[in-house]
């Protein structure tokens, strides 16, 4: 397969840069997959799995907001969090979820920590999601 | 007396010692600190530059583009994010940084949403309204903290509570230099150059340029805090380190004066003494 040039960036640096042949992602309107030769284009990142094809192998990653951009062919993922599906720490997960459902089982809770506590389940849910 | 005075400062140099041992480590850890400082610095940086041309690119390529996030409106109030250092001793780091701040929020109705100990602790002596304490601790600040404080900044400014947000923090100049600087983070503005022409390319937004765009922004401001937050991270460093260097560089002084004298005090006990004996041998 036709591959292009990827580049996964993150605040935490570089991720990966090289050739891929095909990149699947969550976007906030849902899935999008890119593959060579693609028209110029952007989106926003919403919450869920991206699917990156590397030499016929199809690595699974945890890609939680951010953007994507393709120019003159070239696919730039720029994402908040972005974790290999080996990286993930399942332990950290299941606790960062259980602790969200309990913080939402609770009464009295503002808009704010409510939205907070929210969008943790989610994080935690999306990165259990992708290690199963 | 003579004696009395050269225990006395024996003790001085002593103290002395003692505070320069502890300047030496602190510059120590402050340099050591500062190389990983600087590398957070430059890690991030990519990150933050495509997302800014992509903002920067939508924003030019639509003649009849619009979002709130660029809405000018007229300032009833606005809100300040100021990133301080939690502990003293860093030179006139936190001072200068508090001085710029004040300068700019004055005649302005402002709110303070306070990073670093030592800035919570500025506001509250001034009665400032405070967004938010969650942030004291600026050593402790991650990216996930940096995404929480957008989105919080980015909510409330949608809804109206302040009408433009500005962010106070130091500029890593160089090991030397630190200057604070004040940066308008909303309402976006671009400041329109002429390669406008050049950037206008086509292409295609999915799902729409608008919601890409305030999609985006959120991210965007969590880039900028986190960029200034490296920034000034590595300023306090530096200028702990330059303090700490001067401080120990004046403690040697010092020993070396005070050692002086207290050569020079041991060396009139002794003529002295001398004095008295040969004056009693001659009676």
């Amino acid at each position: 397969m036709t591959s292009f040039p990827l580049q996964i960036v993150t605040p935490d640096g570089l991720f990966y840069d090289g050739p891929a042949e095909k990149v699947r992602v969550r976007t906030i309107a849902g899935d999008v997959c890119i593959l060579a030769r693609h028209l110029d284009y952007a989106t926003a990142l919403g919450m869920g799995e991206a699917a990156i094809t590397i030499d016929g192998k199809v690595r699974r990653a945890a890609c939680i907001g951010g953007m994507m951009a393709v120019t003159n062919g070239e696919v730039k993922l720029v994402a908040t969090t972005f974790e290999w599906a080996e990286n993930i720490d399942v332990q950290r997960a299941e606790r960062a979820k259980a602790h969200a459902e309990k913080t939402l089982s609770t009464a009295q809770l503002d808009n704010q920590q409510i939205l907070l506590a929210q969008a943790k389940l989610k994080r935690a849910l999306v990165r259990l999601n992708i290690t199963r | 007396m003579a004696g009395a005075s050269m225990k006395d400062i024996k003790l001085r140099i002593k103290s002395v010692e003692s505070t320069m041992q502890i300047t030496k480590a602190m510059e120590l850890v402050a340099s050591s600190k500062l190389r990983g400082a600087k590398l957070r610095v430059e890690r991030s940086r990519p990150y933050f530059e495509v997302l800014h041309q992509t903002l920067a690119d939508i924003a030019y390529s639509k003649q009849d583009f619009d979002s709130p996030y660029i809405h000018q409106r007229t300032v009833k109030r606005s809100c300040y994010v100021v990133i301080a250092g939690d502990r003293g001793l860093a030179g006139g780091y936190n001072a200068n940084l508090f001085k710029a701040a004040t300068a700019h929020m004055k005649d302005k109705n402002a709110c303070v949403l306070p990073l670093g100990k030592k800035a919570v602790e500025y506001y509250e002596r001034r009665d400032v309204d405070l967004l938010s304490k969650d942030f004291a601790e600026v050593a402790e600040v991650n990216i996930s903290s940096c995404f929480e404080m957008a989105k919080l900044l980015s909510a409330a400014f949608l809804k109206g509570e302040f009408d433009e947000l500005f962010l106070v923090y130091t500029n890593f100049v160089s090991m030397l230099t630190q200057s604070p600087a004040v940066l308008q983070m909303l309402p976006l503005n671009y400041h329109r150059g002429a390669d406008k022409e050049a950037t206008r390319k086509l292409r295609l937004y999915e799902p729409s340029a608008e919601e890409v765009y305030d999609a985006i922004v959120p991210e965007y401001l969590a880039g900028l805090i986190w960029g200034a937050v490296s920034e000034s991270v590595a300023s306090e460093l530096g200028a702990r380190r330059t303090a700490m260097d001067a401080a120990s560089k004046n403690a040697g002084e010092m020993i070396d004066d005070l050692s002086l004298r207290y050569n020079r005090a041991r060396q009139g006990a002794i003529t002295q003494e001398i004095t008295e004996i040969v004056a009693g041998a001659e009676q």
